[in-house]
């Protein structure tokens, strides 16, 4: 076989086997993802889905922050302990909004994409608090500062024009409002009626139970939209998966 | 101390290349390894044939057996329950109260429902359903909204001051500090008043005064002698047992600001077979009535 025998050519080349071993790993590369760019059924289509709202998307960047993502995943796998632990199997849809996605590779909690409307807010409040009052067995750290840090909307508006710039169909009416929409949101008091117009299902409470935006109030808002979006009465599984 | 080296007759060919004088033996893999790698190049044009595999123009193949992860969940979920099908359908038949004459029946019902109260229930009543504060104690005689299977069942159904359910259990407090119903001395009358309901007041001479405030304020709810209202999930506090503490300063905080444990409602989570099991597994945990 001619072409082995020019191996050598490569053996003898450090330049040159970097380049072609990096041609190698390009087609490997370009194989496995390029598809999931044109397939059709890549991302299925599903009724519900809507970007984060403001409140959201600041809850979401907290629980990054925070890096629950090291111990929590957001994918329930078509496995059937795991659809009767947590919930319908997750979709891709259910994470095409999120950059970046936060299936997470780990459990050391369990998984949280289903978590929304499980637990009360002011179990959320106790258990960020202090997890082991009322999970015992819990190895959850302590997030009381959440609470006592208060925020406002000053970087939503950065925030969703990233999001934005990312592919999330944000409308101007959305970054225009962002702010007010911010705040509508964590209070029950507030004309929330528009918010809830541009952001349909989205839960307007007052989380923590105090005064005040805290950060508790954005990343119990969050918690309690996971995974509640898509109406999976109007849901039928592509069988070609 | 350079040494030439050596070869023997019966040595194998070098791989002929040489690298400062040292060369390699051009050995022969193992066949086993050798006929395992190509068995598995084989498999491996086998397996995406078999199973979906390859991107195509709109979809990827299907592969010939048309296994696919959903499918094949739905299949499992679908044989467990058609295995359960024929005790799942008895147990949503009959009355809820019959429940424990049916000895197979209600075995079964306390174990589904262990399983069901260890997926869902336990993260706010405890694995062992003694609750924590501010989450109720499932094993003693002590309940708000009231302990026979049907209330039981009613509780875990349609939850409590949820907002996801319209006959959710509901009722609230008045804030009586925060919202300036009472004065704050009176709270702090009515607070030993309650105290002294069930065990020592902090002030002894306000209990009287305490009297009267609750009189005005609380029996509509709590009753004359303190026992509490079912009907209302007014708590009993005669009886030394607190949701959120019953020493001064959880009551003091309790009557300024009111308290509003809220309860998911399970009938959009879980099948009507799953709550009746679940119920039947609280009620006879030792408080069922």
């Amino acid at each position: 076989m001619a072409i082995l025998d020019k191996h050598k050519i490569l053996e003898t080349n450090a330049t040159l086997l970097l380049i072609f071993s990096f041609l190698v790993v390009t087609i490997g590369g370009l194989v496995q993802i390029v598809p999931l760019f044109y397939l059709e059924n890549t991302i299925e289509e599903v009724e519900g889905m809507r970007p984060y709202s403001p409140l959201e998307l600041t809850g979401r960047d907290i629980y990054i922050r925070e890096g629950c993502y090291v111990c929590h995943s957001q994918m329930i796998r078509a496995m059937r302990d795991e659809v009767e632990r947590y919930g319908h199997y997750s979709l891709a849809a259910e994470s095409m909004y999120d950059h970046p996605f936060q299936w997470g590779s780990k459990r050391t909690g369990p998984d949280l994409a289903r978590v929304g409307g499980r637990y009360s807010d002011e179990w959320h409040v106790d258990h960020l608090r202090d997890p082991q009052s009322v999970v015992p067995e819990s190895v959850m750290p302590k997030y009381g500062f959440l609470e006592r840090k208060l925020i406002g909307p000053e970087n939503i508006d950065d925030l969703i024009e990233t999001h934005r710039m990312v592919g999330v169909p944000y409308t101007d009416e959305m970054l225009e409002n962002a702010a007010a929409d911010f705040r509508a949101q964590a209070d029950p008091e507030s004309d929330y009626d528009a918010m809830l117009e541009r952001y349909p299902g989205a839960q307007v409470r007052n989380f923590d139970g105090q005064p005040g935006i805290s950060e508790a109030d954005a990343l119990i808002a969050y918690l309690q939209m996971l995974g509640t979006l898509v109406d999976f009465s109007t849901f039928t599984p592509d069988a070609n998966r | 101390m350079s040494k030439k080296s050596q070869k023997f007759e019966g040595d194998p060919k070098t791989t002929g290349h040489s690298w400062d004088g040292i060369e390699e033996f051009d050995n022969p893999m193992p066949r086993w390894w050798l006929w395992t790698l190509y068995a598995t190049i084989i498999w491996a044009v086998g397996y995406t044939i078999a199973y979906p595999a390859w991107p195509m123009i709109n979809s990827a193949t299907a592969g010939l057996l048309g296994w696919s992860s959903r499918a094949a969940v739905a299949e499992q979920i679908a044989a467990v329950e058609e295995g359960n099908a024929s005790i799942n359908a008895q147990l949503v038949e009959v009355a809820l109260t019959s429940i424990p004459d049916n000895a197979e029946l209600d075995t079964y019902a306390v174990s589904a429902g262990g399983a069901v109260f260890r997926t869902w229930c336990a993260q706010c009543h405890g694995s062992g359903a003694a609750g924590a504060k501010g989450y109720p104690n499932l094993l003693d005689d002590d309940w708000l909204w009231g302990g026979d299977i049907e209330a039981i069942y009613n509780t875990v159904a349609h939850g409590i001051r949820n907002e996801d359910d319209e006959d959710a259990r509901y009722s609230e407090m008045p804030a009586f500090g925060r919202d300036e119903i009472l004065e704050p001395e009176q709270v702090d009358q009515v607070v030993n008043y309650v105290m002294s309901l069930s065990g020592t007041p902090q002030d002894a001479s306000m209990v009287a005064a305490g009297a009267e405030v609750y009189a005005d304020n609380c029996v509509a709810c709590h009753g004359e002698d303190g026992t509490g209202d079912r009907e209302q999930g007014a708590p009993n506090l005669a009886d030394a047992i607190w949701l959120y503490g019953g020493d001064y300063d959880s009551l003091t905080a309790t009557v300024h600001g009111s308290r509003f444990g809220v309860m998911p409602a399970w009938t959009n989570r879980l099948t009507e077979a799953q709550i009746r099991a679940v119920s039947v597994y609280v009620h006879q945990l030792g408080g069922g009535e």
